[in-house]
């Protein structure tokens, strides 16, 4: 009938075929999400997961050890030996440790500032804040490294101002110590802004009732400011953390002769020996460490808060 | 030259290497090069090309390893040659990755130091894969001021002595440095090569590694890092190459160096033939280009390392007053005995033996060692 109804009107075949179109995708409302969707999700799947599918099967693969040829045969051998030679063990208990202690660090710092930023600082300051939390994202990632070890040298600048101030040389050059204190440095905008966001959302009103109902400034900051602040340091720690699993370069140029990361494990196994199933499953550690932490995370409603 | 001289010319390069051969022209005289960066500079490319109109398409890798991929590619037919350093290119020749080449074809390998016509890292079976190109010792690198008096043994930076103040290369192939320190402090163990170490042998050298580690300052990636260590004082003696050595100097820092009493190990590389080219013609007139007196200085010079024909010593000080002496380009023999080159470990000791660690071993220990 609705054919009938386009060919009354005297429309061209083209136009009647579009109508039509139209018209299903109308009656049909699922079709056109469907359609809208395909796209972006189809290229999802395709380049992000599939790359994770080929890391975690090629993880079971091994490597002959003359050849360097991939040998396409099922094993659990990668996994053993990660599991069986304590060095990978300790690698990754670093790994994660570091990254947990860089994650704490990071909110114990960013909180207060974030607070500032959102309910006490004018809008001017709060501006010249903003910029100055997201500079450091305008410079390199590897400039940035660079210039922290010009601080933490033998003669840099922060032993040489110790000195200047008649302290003891904290002496910190190429440890793990400095390497804490690198990645808390390159992480902290990543959790002052969703910090900063949760901190911007909570009503004045509440903390007027706060306070009309007899609860003190610290008390108010634990029962009111704190709960609501928290989905905004858990998706601040999402960032921090993560960053910190994957990093291999700060490892590299700051820490000392036992700082290597998972990460480093990794880049040795695929660009030294050439043995990428063993780097593919070194990496599934980190990807299963993160799923746990992303599940909690969405427990204590961090994904609202981003 | 103008392009139709040129092209003349890379006709007729195709022409006489495959005379019947048409479909091999789609390459034309063209070389697919894996080399290290700096190995292809334009200033002895450019006049190669117009000479036997053999075009050059270098492709650079980072490391040895990724030289040994490269060439295993698409079948291995996809590059002509490669720059293989010793601890590649065995993997290169037992792989099958590349063919052996007559010295007789290059009319400089009669000029080349006796140590680098022949040595085992590209000679196997009395067969040549490939001709020695340039080499640089593993020098133990010293602050002046900070280390007296001047050391004379590798055994400086396995002491007590200057702990916390030591730098050596994070790479695997740095066991050898270590095995080459015991094979002569401790010949109990009876290490005869340090490429060639047995399980206890082994197990010896990764103690020891073990216990200069708590006085390590640093492992160095890269040069540039062992620069900066010595620069601002948090290393004071270490493994070094004569690159740093010669930047520092440049920069008017106090260092010196100096290869041990006990020897250093050295690297040494090669150019090698794709088993898999088109272009045996081409390759060959690179090999016999590369191997000429003023190219070698002139790479020598550029990258900071020796070359391999001791006729480039009056182009180095042509070029650079000095430069041959300050490379060793003019050391006698006795000199390169005392240079264990690196070669990749693998489990055939040379002996009869089929128990030595292999390099695969090598990288384990070496990612367990820094833990």
């Amino acid at each position: 009938m609705a054919a009938g109804l386009d060919a009354a009107q005297g429309l061209s075949p083209a136009r009647r075929a579009r109508r039509r179109v139209g018209g299903a995708l109308f009656r049909r409302p699922w079709l056109k999400g469907l359609a809208l969707l395909a796209p972006p999700v189809g290229a999802f799947g395709f380049f992000y997961i599939a790359a994770l599918v080929v890391l975690f099967v090629s993880a079971f693969w091994t490597v002959d050890a003359f050849t360097g040829e991939l040998v396409h045969r099922w094993t659990f051998d990668n996994f053993r030996t990660l599991w069986q030679e304590s060095a990978y063990r300790t690698v990754a208990l670093r790994t994660v440790w570091v990254a947990a202690a860089v994650t704490v660090t990071d909110a114990v710092i960013a909180f207060p500032f974030a607070y500032y930023m959102a309910r006490v600082a004018k809008p001017r300051v709060r501006a010249a804040l903003f910029v100055l939390v997201l500079l450091p994202l305008w410079a390199s990632y590897l400039a940035r490294i660079y210039s922290w070890r010009l601080i933490l040298d033998h003669d840099g600048l922060l032993n040489w101002s110790a000195q200047k101030l008649g302290l003891p040389a904290p002496g910190i050059e190429y440890t793990n110590t400095a390497m804490w204190v690198v990645f808390s440095y390159i992480w902290l905008p990543f959790m002052i802004l969703p910090v900063y966001a949760s901190l911007e959302r909570i009503p004045q009103s509440y903390l007027e009732a706060s306070r009309d109902l007899g609860a003190r400034g610290f008390r108010t900051l634990r029962r009111v400011v704190l709960p609501l602040a928290l989905p905004g340091v858990v998706a601040g720690s999402i960032f921090t953390f993560s960053l910190t699993l994957g990093d291999y370069i700060t490892p590299t140029l700051i820490g000392g002769t036992s700082s290597q990361f998972i990460g480093n494990v990794v880049y040795d196994a695929v660009n030294q020996s050439s043995n990428l199933p063993f780097g593919a499953a070194f990496a599934v550690v980190p990807v299963v460490v993160m799923g746990a932490y992303l599940l909690v995370a969405r427990r204590l409603g961090a994904f609202e808060a981003l | 030259m103008n392009r139709r001289v040129m092209l003349v010319a890379v006709a007729a390069a195709v022409g006489l290497s495959f005379p019947a051969a048409g479909v091999t022209r789609a390459n034309g005289g063209t070389l697919n090069m894996i080399a290290w960066e700096g190995y292809t500079q334009p200033q002895w490319v450019n006049p190669f090309e117009k000479q036997t109109g053999c075009k050059v398409v270098p492709k650079y890798a980072g490391s040895s390893d990724e030289m040994v991929t490269l060439m295993r590619s698409g079948g291995g037919s996809q590059y002509d040659m490669v720059s293989a350093s010793g601890d590649a290119s065995l993997r290169l020749i037992y792989g099958h990755d590349v063919q052996p080449v007559d010295p007789s074809k290059i009319p400089d390998f009669k000029n080349f130091n006796k140590a680098f016509q022949s040595p085992p890292n590209n000679t196997v079976g009395g067969k040549h894969y490939g001709i020695s190109l340039q080499w640089g010792p593993n020098t133990l690198l010293y602050n002046t001021q900070k280390v007296t008096p001047a050391p004379t043994s590798w055994s400086a930076i396995y002491s007590s002595k200057y702990a916390g103040k030591i730098t050596v290369p994070d790479n695997p192939i740095q066991i050898a440095d270590a095995a080459l320190y015991l094979m002569k402090t401790q010949p109990s163990l009876g290490i005869k090569d340090p490429y060639e170490l047995n399980q206890s042998q082994f197990d010896a050298t990764i103690s020891l590694l073990k216990k200069q580690k708590s006085l390590i300052k640093k492992y160095w990636a890269l040069a540039s890092d062992e620069i900066d260590l010595f620069k601002n004082g948090d290393a004071v003696i270490g493994a070094s190459w004569p690159y740093q050595t010669n930047t520092l100097i440049a920069d008017k820092a106090p260092v010196k160096d100096l290869i041990p009493k006990e020897g250093a190990t050295g690297w040494l590389d090669t150019w090698m033939v794709s088993a898999h080219t088109k272009n045996l013609d081409c390759a060959y007139k690179w090999l016999a280009w590369i191997s000429t007196p003023k190219v070698q200085a002139e790479q020598a010079i550029y990258f900071g390392e020796t070359p391999v024909n001791s006729k480039a010593c009056a182009w180095m000080d042509k070029l650079s007053k000095g430069s041959c002496e300050q490379y060793h380009a003019n050391a006698p023999l006795a000199y390169f005995k005392q240079i264990y080159f690196w070669k990749t470990p693998i489990a055939d000791c040379g002996n009869g033996q089929k128990n030595c660690m292999d390099y695969t071993k090598w990288q384990q220990a070496w990612t367990q060692l820094k833990g």
